[in-house]
């Protein structure tokens, strides 16, 4: 290519330069942060097979509509709900700040049932048309719930077969509830008290509007992180970066000279065209991910070393600095090539390491040694060009 | 600045001195793996992992006393701070984990929760899988990729320094007992995806200056040559890449230090085999069983 297209290939390298800080900026709202880094739940729940209830396609169908129920009464920001495989289920839920309690909500079948004193179901919370968290005139929070028209059909007759006598409310199987029934309840409401805490009322009222899982559910995986922790490896990891790029900055100067200099533009460009992309392509930035990136930082001026060493030995062999810097890139693009190739064989690996932040440091590695590939040999021949006169090394 | 000019330091001649070196570290990672064996970490092995945060300062001793009356006196306390504990231990179910967060809210006033990581057996035993998959596939794929680049001898040395890398590396986090992690795997993944261009690179400038050979200029001259020739480049492409690496192991947080401590440890070694193991053995092999030309 030599010197040719000069003038046009400064215009590429501008425009990149231009369209990238119109891709990133503000960056605080442009990158998408991983759970690990906004705090969240990463939650994953499998299906199990009981005797009363096995799993079929129906029945994950329902979980995952039921927990969707679940999420939007949680009032959940961009929760993901995603059914994996046969009979697991992903559900992510970013900026939580309680996981223990989103768990509980999620996990639990939730199966509410009225019982008489022979132990014989009357009702069930399949019935139910809505539940509420009231208090009663202790002040004590209860959960109020009413029931559809065969709900309140079914419970009249429950409640006039049994006045006087206990009508047992179960939630799982565990007694919640076991009050006498003084009169017929003809009207389909009525109220659970079972010594709630406030907490435990909301959940259960929460569990009972989106209703039961056909199924039971096990939480299999769960990742968890406080925002504020979240945050705090957002900044070590920053700070990580900007030490780190500092460091290679330094180095590529005091080493290389103006040609450094160059090389150091061209990680600036890199960093630049890498956030833009890794935001253009929607990825998502976890704390692996950051260790990608500052890793691919040290790379991406691997070429320039390679290449540089090269024109060091051309000028050694007698040719002039022109010729050199050609010869130099020429022949250092092959060992490029095989150097950044082979390690993106294990950073595409890295990608279908399952699930998780991890994936994350494969996304970063991969796409910065791309990158880096563009930057550390294209981007700074049209730099080194620029200036080839002008440029000089200790040689 | 410059650090490497115009060397001339004899690689060949103390190639016996860096086999016995790789054979002692290959001898003791093997040994340590197989004896100590690998601290699998939750994402392996499946477990519960809490990491709090107390008002006060709370002493391992303390925590551990707690930790007992539920009878998890053996989980593994780990300290990031003197406020902010990892405590590791088998799964929990969930109501356990409750009442241990419960518990130690009363024992030392408060105890924030700032983060859960509870994997189940199957999803570990998954993770094992695609783990031990990743790993294949990647050699795998190194090999084949050397088997097209390289004639076939460079290409077995190459290979065969890349797993004394990986071995090392993996024998450290052994000896030094550091948890086995995805992160871990993903570091030494990445080593022996980086240190082969090392590799290439040398075997590169060998075959180079094989064809403009002197009459009776003897093989070890030829590689100590190449070696000397490529020597900063080996050792500034390393040193570049460490350079940010180490800023992650310092001032990246608790959470990414091993895994830079294992990205560095891989680069060292890789570097070194590189230079010292790759084209000796070769030449060795060479030597041997010299082909015609």
């Amino acid at each position: 290519m030599k010197r040719r297209f000069l003038p046009w290939r400064l215009l590429v390298v501008l425009g990149l330069i231009a369209v990238s800080l119109l891709v990133v900026f503000p960056v605080r709202d442009r990158i998408r942060l991983g759970l690990d880094l906004r705090g969240g739940s990463h939650i994953l729940l499998e299906c199990m097979d009981t005797p009363e209830a096995p799993v079929d396609e129906d029945a994950v169908r329902r979980v995952v509509e039921v927990i969707r129920n679940r999420i939007d009464q949680l009032g959940v920001a961009e929760p993901v709900i995603a059914r994996q495989g046969e009979r697991r289920v992903l559900v992510q839920l970013p900026g939580v700040t309680d996981p223990q309690r989103a768990v509980e909500i999620i996990g639990k079948t939730a199966l509410l049932e009225f019982k008489d004193e022979t132990g014989q179901t009357l009702l069930t919370g399949a019935h139910l048309k809505n539940a509420q968290v009231q208090f009663d005139r202790l002040g004590r929070p209860v959960v109020a719930i009413s029931f559809d028209s065969e709900g309140a059909k079914l419970f009249a007759q429950a409640t006039t077969a049994n006045v006087g006598r206990p009508l047992g409310i179960y939630l799982d199987g565990k007694l919640i509830s076991n009050p006498i029934v003084q009169e017929p309840i003809l009207g389909g409401e009525a109220q659970i008290t079972g010594r709630f805490t406030l907490e435990e009322a909301q959940n259960l009222a929460i569990l009972l509007r989106a209703g039961a899982l056909p199924v039971k559910v096990e939480v299999i995986e769960n990742r968890s992180v406080e925002p504020t922790l979240g945050r705090d490896s957002v900044q070590a990891g920053l700070r990580a970066a900007i030490i780190g790029v500092i460091l290679v900055l330094a180095f590529m100067v005091l080493y290389y000279g103006s040609f450094g200099l160059l090389a150091d533009l061209a990680l600036l460009c890199f960093i630049l065209f890498f956030f833009a992309l890794f935001i253009g392509l929607r990825a998502t930035l976890t704390l692996p991910g950051i260790a990608g990136f500052v890793l691919t930082v040290g790379m991406a001026v691997d070429a320039n070393v390679l290449i540089f060493e090269r024109i060091k030995e051309e000028f050694r062999s007698g040719k002039t600095w022109r010729a050199s810097i050609d010869a130099g890139f020429q022949k250092a693009f092959r060992t490029i090539l095989d150097a950044n190739l082979t390690t993106l064989i294990a950073a595409v690996l890295l990608f279908s390491l399952g699930s998780g932040p991890i994936k994350g440091f494969g996304v970063t590695l991969s796409l910065g040694i791309l990158c880096s590939m563009f930057t550390g040999v294209w981007v700074s021949k049209v730099f080194v060009d620029l200036f080839a006169d002008r440029l000089k090394m200790r040689a | 600045m410059e650090f490497i000019r115009g060397t001339h330091v004899n690689f060949m001649g103390i190639r016996k001195i860096a086999y016995v070196v790789s054979l002692v570290l290959v001898a003791v990672s093997l040994g340590s793996i197989a004896l100590r064996g690998l601290n699998y970490g939750i994402d392996f092995a499946g477990g519960t992992l809490l990491q709090f945060r107390f008002p006060r300062e709370v002493t391992t001793e303390e925590l551990r006393k707690v930790l007992g009356s539920v009878n998890l006196e053996k989980s593994v306390i780990q300290r990031f701070s003197p406020t902010e504990v990892v405590i590791r231990a088998p799964k929990l179910s969930q109501e356990d984990q409750n009442r241990l967060v419960a518990l130690l809210k009363d024992s030392f006033g408060s105890a924030e929760l700032l983060r859960i990581e509870d994997v189940g057996p199957a999803v570990g035993a998954d993770l094992r899988r695609m783990g031990i998959t990743a790993l294949l596939v990647a050699i795998g794929g190194i090999l084949v990729y050397v088997a097209f680049r390289f004639e076939f001898r460079p290409a077995v040395t190459s290979v065969l320094a890349l797993a004394h890398d990986g071995l090392i590396v993996v024998g450290l986090v052994s000896l030094l007992q550091k948890e086995f992690t995805i992160p871990i795997l993903a570091a030494v993944l990445t080593i022996l995806g980086y240190s082969i261009n090392d590799s290439i690179v040398v075997m590169d400038r060998v075959r180079e200056n094989l064809i403009g050979r002197r009459r009776g200029e003897d093989l070890e001259g030829v590689v100590n040559q190449s070696i000397n020739e490529v020597l900063s480049r080996t050792i500034n492409t390393a040193l570049t890449t460490a350079l940010p690496v180490l800023a992650l192991y310092f001032f990246g947080g608790k959470m990414l230090q091993d895994f830079a401590l294992a990205i560095l440890v891989g680069l060292v070694v890789g570097t070194y085999s590189s230079i010292f193991v790759v084209s000796a053995l070769w030449v060795d092999w060479e030597k041997r069983q010299p082909r015609r030309r």
